[in-house]
């Protein structure tokens, strides 16, 4: 069970006020927040080890590379990768889409086929666009219901032997629903299409299993992982990885270089040319074993009883809607009240301290599907108490009031 | 005629009697209501500012010397400020809007709506009404 008081001393940004009033803070799914051990994790680097990996004869150096594929190490375990060869260093999420998808221009010709689902991010969107703009590729759109939740027998109908890659949020960042993977996996793979999942919003309430998955490629962020901004990672098979050409040049990603020919670095180090975020990397190791401090079962039961408390208290007030509505959600609540627009009551629950989300969340073709310009979204960490949920629902009847 | 710096003042002096945000936000909510919609045929996607957060339309015209503007947004906060900002702006001389600035948002303590990181389309509603102004004066010279 989850000690939360114990757990929120571990986070100093939630002792901060608002505007005069305790912060609550909302906006998991944007960014998580720092537990101490991370933060001392990078400032521990800065102060005692600063320096470039893989480089140098030096103590230092020797230190932070040791630090920093220990950390690949503890990636690796913790998302059970066959190598830590097939887990490469990425700014975020994005970046490792990026990486993929650049990749497949090589792969790709005119019409073939291309399939994201219609809850995607933008950033498992766009990139795509591109790759199908350079290739004559065709995108073809996995449909989702009315709840929200995705249509596996539409997916299957327009999975064929034509579909070279699939690409669906585990997660999605917008609406919560959990996401059908292993049977998209199958259906994809019985077509011998590849699969990439966005795995960002899954990550930090799910355990993930890449080998069980059979998943080819995963991508996650450390920052929605209790870890730092500006570090992620990308999961690739080893044989994929082998395959897709190196994504920037630069140092670090080459066996040897001369002005005729350059031959490639072997895996992980093909995919990340020049200094990486070092203190980044390492404090995203701390980050993920504090999470398994916790322990998973317990974040996904207690993050549960949020989710189950705060849809169950929001819907006792009038005219309000949620948008998301599986059975299958991790902690996010996506909602509007009537006649009301998010950007207002947003703008009102921040002047009391509670920081949610307002707008399409990247996500503009489900704002699209339900017909709304955008939603107000909570969602829920595991630091996060009732209380917390009791004081935004008296917010929110607050300002209903001033906006009504 | 008031000056746009007058009637800067006089919002500056009115927002001085709220004793704090509550307060501030519902006038702003009020000013927001009664903001004189614009015309639909105005309501056009050329005249359409997009932000994440909200959208902001707006228009201009020129009636004896004078920028006349209309707009209206989908959320009734950024139609508050938009209602201030067009109670300064409009019905004055091209010269003049350009001239004029914007801090008197901060003075009353909304400039957060003013910010990049708002995303509510009421900065670039700025720079569009600036650009009228330009348009504007091009013509009278």
């Amino acid at each position: 069970m989850i000690d939360v008081k114990k757990i929120r001393d571990d986070f100093p940004i939630l002792k901060r006020k608002i505007n005069g009033n305790q912060l609550i803070y909302f906006d998991n799914a944007a960014t998580s927040q720092t537990p101490q051990v991370v933060i001392d994790k990078i400032s521990n680097y800065y102060s005692n080890y600063n320096s470039n990996i893989h480089r140098g004869v030096h103590m230092l150096s020797q230190e932070a590379t040791e630090s920093y594929e220990k950390s690949r190490r503890i990636i690796q375990n913790q998302f059970n990768a066959k190598s830590s060869n097939e887990i490469i260093f990425t700014s975020g999420t994005t970046h490792g889409i990026n990486i993929v998808a650049s990749g497949y221009s090589n792969f790709l010709k005119k019409g073939d086929e291309i399939i994201l689902s219609e809850m995607e991010h933008h950033s498992n969107i766009v990139p795509w666009q591109m790759l199908c703009e350079k290739t004559g590729a065709i995108i073809r759109i996995a449909k989702m219901d009315e709840n929200g939740v995705l249509i596996l027998d539409y997916f299957k109908s327009i999975c064929s032997n034509k579909t070279k890659l699939v690409l669906v949020s585990h997660v999605s960042n917008a609406l919560g629903t959990i996401n059908p993977i292993e049977s998209i996996i199958s259906i994809a793979h019985s077509n011998n299409a590849v699969v990439l999942i966005d795995g960002a919003q899954a990550a930090p309430h799910i355990k993930i299993d890449l080998q069980k998955l059979d998943v080819d490629f995963y991508v996650v962020s450390g920052h929605k992982l209790m870890g730092p901004t500006g570090i992620g990672v990308l999961y690739g098979k080893e044989s994929l990885l082998d395959m897709l050409p190196p994504y920037q040049g630069g140092g670090e990603m080459i066996e040897e270089v001369t002005f005729s020919k350059t031959t490639y670095a072997k895996l992980p180090h093909k995919f990340e040319a020049g200094t990486p975020n070092i203190s980044g990397g390492i404090a995203l190791g701390t980050a993920i074993s504090y999470l398994n401090e916790i322990g998973f079962d317990s974040i996904s039961k207690y993050e549960k009883s949020l989710l189950d408390y705060s849809t169950f208290k929001l819907l006792e007030i009038d005219g309000l809607k949620i948008y998301g509505e599986s059975n299958q959600k991790t902690a996010v609540i996506s909602f509007n009240i009537e006649s009301i627009h998010p950007y207002d009551l947003g703008t009102i629950l921040d002047k009391l301290g509670i920081a949610v989300r307002t707008g399409h969340h990247c996500a503009q073709p489900i704002m699209d599907h339900f017909n709304i310009p955008g939603t107000i979204r909570a969602s829920f960490s595991f630091y996060n108490t009732k209380e917390e949920i009791d004081i935004m629902v008296e917010a929110i009847k607050r300002a209903k009031l001033m906006l009504a | 005629m008031k000056s746009i710096a007058t009637i800067q003042k006089e919002i500056i002096d009115e927002f001085s009697l709220f004793d704090d945000w509550m307060q501030r936000y519902e006038y702003m909510i009020d000013l927001g209501k009664s903001l004189p919609i614009i015309d639909q045929k105005h309501k056009t996607d050329s005249n359409i500012i997009k932000g994440c957060q909200s959208k902001v339309w707006v228009y201009a015209e020129l009636k004896k010397n004078q920028v006349i503007y209309t707009a209206d947004s989908d959320a009734i906060i950024t139609k508050g400020i938009i209602a201030l900002l067009l109670r300064v702006y409009s019905k004055q001389h091209p010269s003049d809007i350009l001239k004029a600035d914007t801090s008197f948002i901060d003075k009353i303590g909304l400039k957060e709506h003013l910010s990049p990181t708002r995303a509510n389309g009421l900065l670039s509603m700025v720079k569009q009404l600036k650009m009228y102004a330009i348009a504007y004066q091009t013509q009278l010279n």
